[in-house]
């Protein structure tokens, strides 16, 4: 996990600028697992000369983070396959045997259910071909999967995985989160156009469509966390889901009315931007022939495949941290589990959820796609945003107030969507064709 | 202080006069949203992080969009690419509108007082940018968002004018 | 109300995940190398002979080398070369026997004309499909010590038809022995009674003649389609059925 701790006050930050701060370790909590990761990067770092620490502390996020999440990436393809398997009753990738060594012949291989799956696959896709197509863009070409994976990676720096451990505070690290995340558009228009193939180029075309349409709704979606937390930090926003109410209900932003409408447009939203099935119509390899990745074999494929983990790993992260609470235990007694723990529980049960939901529905058509974004999740989005300042507005007052704003903004959310969703159903009706009897 | 912004300066400018000579339209649209980012990276040395990250969403995510789309839609044939600049008009044209607007940016720049001395940065927060656009400036947002929709309803009117035969696929 | 489809759609899916953990109704993969699938009984490929006896399969082939098959297959990828000599076969009579037998499984289409048209019911279709070779030429060619098998290999793959093969082939001795007795018996009663006509009155000769002569010939037609059992009148019972 990235370990760089908070600076003191979010104001006092002007530029990226990592700050070291030793003494804040011991305020946050003395608890020896809660901090283990920020000694253990005192313990890498400490051995150089201040002014160069910030920097080594910088490179020892930076390496954390590649290691956890490209570890994560390796194991999530595998889990993702075995869990399709199972889903369709069969076991799965499960005979990637170990290599036999020479020198431990008697060894022999050895069976790990699978678990050596995601190396041979590794060693697989070093050596295969890198095919080039002659008249690519080679520049482009060569890009694209590096341009992805950077922007991918870039997202995963201000996410708070835990008490202190996020790799880069700023103040508006939500919007830098969506600029990082927006990014991705420009390489997969490059993959699609440098690959010098129309079947590529037109489905970059049809990929960014849909990148574009589910941008809104995915933008929309946390306007109204910001709104009641009141800041774009991602470690504001996560204190302001600190406590419980009753002692045991935990202030998370998905227990209201509009923060769980809020949560599933942006997991809806998540799904297509990152894309996942159903929404996986870029790449769409059963009938598309892979989309704007036509072109591209070994490891540059796998280069986006790892983006592609990559970014549903910081959208889910993201979804954590605005409306799941965090890296903040759900319950008051289970806090001697450290915080980082919690991130990643929350985070890996978001990620089976994208793989159940991959596991169930079929893709969508093109235009079935945009209707949804641009008539139901946009729409509304929108009237969440409206509800949300119901919400805060209704909050100040008196405590029947309080309590009344609970079926007031449930309704307000719940009417549209069935209204909506009425809609959406009749313009998926059975097609009906002109022509063919 | 003043050696990153000489830096992302001098790249900004390179980019932005490389994009201009490529005769490869997508390289320079590639290399023009390259010189859009170090536009947010110069914002980012002000300390306007903010505004850095705004740029970074709309002109690196969206905007760019509108370019590259423009530029494939727009290219016809590839005799279109070549038109030579050789009339005199449209080379006086162009020196014309590019004279006006270097015009009108210099005289923005000559007519802003620049301390020579480096004060505190100013600390612009989000919720004091909010406060301002929906406080002061709530009627030039206004007009922003106005222009906005009615270029946006522009746009699909121009684009819905030839689909009035192709219904069939209307579900 | 829109998503409802969606849930029912999540719990089928999730019900999967969770019974091919603990249903083997749902989960029915077979891990193919280790465990050997099981075969419905009616699964048959390619063609094989059947011998009495595991031991000595190449003694006591019930093939007798009437290359019928051969004459019938379709592709004609049967190759049969007759003995020149005799063998005793499991009931102890004298027969040819397939000195070559061959069958090119790269040609064989699987027809199974072969194993209807075996008056000896010696060749049968087996279910072994593991047959890819390293040698296209030699190695889909299997001769006569590859293709022989036990009958109680066929026991194995084909209970009930084996069963039903070997129910006939001993009510076919069974009935070959009571006509070879009941012959045996009025041969005797007719030797007897030219005895008592020739001693007593030595009448109608011719008539005595065309009897034996009616009997000497119906033996050969009967027992010719059946060797193994019309003179299986001592034979020994076919094996019993493999466990």
């Amino acid at each position: 996990m990235s370990v760089v701790v908070v600076a003191t006050s979010a104001s006092e930050w002007t530029a990226l600028r990592v700050v070291d701060s030793l003494a804040l370790v011991a305020t946050a909590t003395d608890r020896f697992l809660e901090c283990a990761p920020v000694m253990l990067r005192d313990a890498v770092t400490g051995l150089l000369p201040d002014p160069w620490r910030w920097i080594a502390n910088g490179l020892f996020a930076i390496v954390a983070i590649f290691a956890v999440f490209g570890l994560l990436f390796a194991f999530l393809t595998l889990a993702e396959r075995k869990i399709l398997g199972r889903v369709q009753n069969r076991p799965g990738p499960n005979r990637a045997p170990t290599p036999t060594f020479p020198f431990a012949k008697f060894l022999g291989k050895i069976r790990t259910y699978g678990l050596a799956q995601p190396f041979a696959d590794g060693v697989k896709a070093l050596t295969k071909e890198d095919i080039v197509p002659d008249g690519a863009d080679k520049v482009l070409h060569f890009l694209a999967p590096v341009a992805l994976l950077a922007f991918a990676t870039l997202t995963l720096v201000v996410i708070p995985f835990g008490r202190n451990l996020v790799a880069l505070q700023l103040d508006a690290a939500v919007l830098y989160f969506f600029a990082a995340g927006a990014a991705t558009e420009l390489a997969v228009f490059m993959a699609g156009w440098a690959s010098r193939n129309k079947y590529s180029l037109l489905a970059a075309m049809r990929a960014l469509a849909q990148l574009i349409s589910y941008e809104l709704p995915l933008l929309l979606s946390w306007v109204p966390v910001v709104m009641i937390a009141g800041s774009l930090s991602t470690v504001a926003i996560v204190e302001a889901q600190a406590g419980w109410k009753f002692g045991f209900i935990p202030h998370w932003h998905v227990l209201t009315p509009w923060g769980f409408a809020g949560f599933v447009i942006f997991m809806v939203a998540a799904l297509a931007e990152s894309n996942r099935s159903p929404f996986d119509l870029p790449e769409a390899e059963s009938e598309l022939i892979a989309g704007h990745l036509t072109e591209y074999s070994g490891f540059k494929y796998a280069f986006f495949f790892m983006a592609e983990y990559f970014g549903m790993c910081a959208l889910s992260g993201m979804a954590v941290t605005l409306f799941l609470g965090g890296w903040r235990a759900p319950l008051p007694f289970l806090e001697f589990i450290p915080s980082y723990a919690w991130f990643g529980a929350k985070l890996l049960a978001l990620i089976l959820g994208f793989m159940w939901i991959r596991a169930t529905f079929p893709r969508l058509r093109i235009d079935q796609l945009t209707r949804f974004s641009w008539k139901f999740l946009v729409p509304l989005a929108l009237i969440n945003l409206g509800n949300t300042v119901v919400w805060a507005l209704m909050s100040g007052g008196s405590p029947a107030l309080a309590l009344a704003r609970w079926p007031v903004c449930a309704a307000i959310i719940v009417v549209p969507f069935v209204w909506l969703g009425r809609a959406q159903s009749a313009s998926y009706a059975p097609r009906t064709y002109r022509y063919a009897a | 202080m003043i050696l990153p912004l000489v830096i992302i300066a001098l790249l900004t400018i390179a980019v932005a006069a490389i994009a201009m000579t490529l005769r490869n339209l997508i390289h320079s649209a590639l290399l023009l949203i390259g010189s859009w980012a170090g536009i947010a990276a110069f914002y980012f040395w002000a300390g306007a992080e903010f505004a850095a990250f705004a740029q970074v969403l709309v002109y690196v995510g969206a905007v760019s969009m509108v370019v590259l789309f423009a530029v494939l839609l727009t290219r016809r044939s590839r005799a279109d690419l070549e038109v030579a600049p050789d009339a005199i008009g449209r080379g006086l044209g162009a020196m014309l509108a590019g004279g006006a607007v270097l015009g009108v940016l210099f005289g923005a720049v000559f007519a802003t007082r620049l301390d020579v001395a480096p004060t505190a940065a100013p600390t612009a927060s989000v919720r004091a940018i909010g406060q301002q656009l929906m406080g002061a400036h709530a009627a030039s947002l206004l007009v922003v968002g106005v222009i906005l929709t009615v270029a946006l309803l522009g746009a699909v009117v121009i684009a819905s004018t030839d689909r009035e035969g192709g219904k069939e696929d209307a579900r | 109300m829109l998503g409802t489809g969606l849930i029912q759609g999540l719990a089928v899916t999730a019900k999967n995940l969770v019974g091919s953990f603990h249903d083997p109704e749902r989960y029915t993969t077979v891990e193919y190398p280790e465990v050997k699938p099981k075969l419905p009984e009616n699964y048959r490929n390619f063609p094989f002979l059947v011998s009495e006896t595991a031991e000595d399969p190449m003694g006591t082939l019930r093939c007798v080398a009437c290359q019928i098959c051969e004459k019938e297959c379709p592709p004609q990828c049967i190759y049969i070369v007759k003995s020149k000599d005799k063998k005793l076969d499991a009931s102890g009579k004298a027969q040819l026997y397939p000195a070559t037998f061959a069958i090119d499984t790269s040609v064989c289409m699987s027809c199974q004309i072969c194993v209807e048209v075996c008056p000896f019911d010696a060749i049968k279709m087996d279910q072994e499909f593991e047959i890819a070779t390293t040698d296209r030429f030699h190695g889909l060619l299997l001769n006569r010590e590859q293709l022989a098998k036990p009958n109680s290999y066929y026991h194995q793959i084909h209970p009930t038809e084996a069963a039903a093969v070997d129910a006939l082939l001993v009510a076919a001795r069974k009935a070959a022995e009571e006509k070879a007795k009941a012959a045996a018996a009025a041969k005797a009663a007719a030797a007897a009674k030219a005895d008592v006509a020739r001693v007593s009155r030595p009448v109608n000769p011719a008539a005595a003649n065309t009897n034996t002569g009616q009997e000497t010939r119906a033996t050969p037609a009967t027992s010719a389609p059946q060797p193994p059992a019309a003179p299986s009148a001592e034979a020994p019972k076919p094996p019993p059925p493999a466990a």
